[in-house]
């Protein structure tokens, strides 16, 4: 377990425990607990496992976040339609309450698991576990998850994804990525959703929006997408498709992946040891 | 907010520790949170007695260590601070950095209570030595 091999100690952390650091243990210390543990090292645990669960059947899982309204049920809906005949896919959606987003996406024959979390703003690994239960993974190519709508709490869960997809909508504004550090820093595409508005809505520079993301540190695109025109449909297909074919390549070589930002030893947490990335 | 499901997560991890190390109550526990974690301090603080109550750890003091945002820059090697909404390199400005703290969300160190004496794994700087066992 990670509060005894070490695997814990990280390069943000190792100064703590190094000679003269705060956390060293000392010869009159014998009877330390110290820890160094992640604070949700079994939500960690169990999303590992669920990674295990989907790279054992080949499916690509993506998580998919953002404000309440931001359009990811819609941009589901359109990926459906669009990649119908040619991609599998499964779908577990996230709310505090109601079946409305599972029913939407039935519609369009595809299986769909909601899960209502209550009065909980966030989905974690042992949810998400139950769901990847009630998809027979075995016929599907691509399992999104739809997170609960919400910019901040979703980021510091690990669900077993292999990508972190955010969504920032073009109402909500241009500097949402430097409102919300946390969450746009956790992803591995921007997806500026309702582009069709731009024209309306020209207080919104995109331009600006990417300056934000990018003084995140974080190489992830951000791309424009609208499913009311079509615009970016392509380029955001293309992209599921190439991570698709990269998870295939991946599971074949016994390999898994990971969100390219995770929470702080994370990274170290791979339940059977294979490469993460 | 996720803060309460964080704090009952910890209580799950300090219930394990005390009752590996025998422990009758435990009196302090020391977090290391940093600013791009996702987690509030002072939302955790106020969480915590809801998820410690009839605990172990019910009366245990939470001590937080804010740590800082520090980034290691992939283009000019300078290690310099940063902000949470700027990560870029300070010294040559570049965007291309590696984030070396910040994001900790870390149970670091716990005082236990046991047959009446107190454990700890510090070096007595912050404790009376008398309270050692």
């Amino acid at each position: 377990m990670c509060d005894t091999c070490g695997c814990n100690i990280t390069a943000g952390n190792q100064h703590l425990i190094r000679p003269g650091g705060k956390f060293e243990r000392t010869a009159s210390g014998a009877e330390s607990v110290d820890v160094l543990r992640g604070l949700l090292s079994e939500n960690d645990h169990q999303a590992a496992h669920n990674r295990e669960h989907f790279d054992g059947h080949g499916v690509l899982a993506v998580n998919l976040m953002s404000s309440p309204g931001a359009g990811k049920t819609a941009l589901l809906e359109a990926t459906i339609q669009a990649l119908a005949g040619e991609l599998r896919i499964g779908v577990i959606e996230g709310d505090l309450e109601t079946e409305n987003d599972a029913e939407r996406i039935r519609r369009h024959g595809v299986p769909a698991i909601q899960i209502a979390t209550g009065t909980a703003c966030h989905l974690d690994a042992h949810m998400v576990h139950d769901a990847v239960h009630g998809l027979a993974l075995d016929e599907l190519d691509i399992v999104f998850i739809e997170n609960v709508g919400n910019l901040v709490c979703p980021a510091s869960f690990d669900l077993g994804q292999h990508r972190n997809i955010t969504l920032l909508s073009v109402p909500e504004g241009d500097d949402k990525p430097a409102k919300y550090p946390v969450m746009f820093r956790a992803a591995d595409r921007i997806l500026l959703t309702k582009s069709d508005l731009l024209p309306v809505l020209d207080d919104f520079d995109p331009e600006r929006a990417r300056a934000c993301v990018r003084d995140l540190a974080t190489p992830a695109v951000m791309q424009t997408v609208s499913v009311k025109n079509g615009e970016g449909m392509a380029e955001w297909l293309e992209w599921l498709r190439a991570e698709r074919a990269a998870q295939g390549e991946r599971v074949a070589r016994g390999e898994s992946a990971r969100p390219a930002v995770q929470p702080d030893g994370a990274h170290l947490h791979a339940h059977t040891g294979a490469p993460a990335r | 907010m996720h803060e309460l499901s964080v704090c009952q997560a910890l209580i799950g991890q300090v219930e394990t520790i005390a009752r590996r190390e025998s422990a009758a109550r435990v009196t302090v526990i020391h977090l290391a949170i940093g600013p791009l974690s996702g987690v509030e301090p002072e939302l955790l603080r106020r969480a915590w007695p809801l998820a410690a109550g009839a605990t172990i750890a019910e009366e245990a003091e939470l001590l937080i260590e804010a740590a800082d945002i520090r980034v290691e820059c992939s283009v000019c090697g300078a290690e310099s601070a940063a902000k949470a909404n700027r990560l870029l390199c300070g010294e040559c400005g570049d965007w291309r950095t590696r984030l070396v703290s910040g994001d900790e969300m870390l149970l670091t160190r716990l005082e236990l209570e046991r047959n009446g004496g107190v454990q700890h794994g510090d070096t007595g700087a912050t404790t009376e030595d008398s309270r050692h066992v």
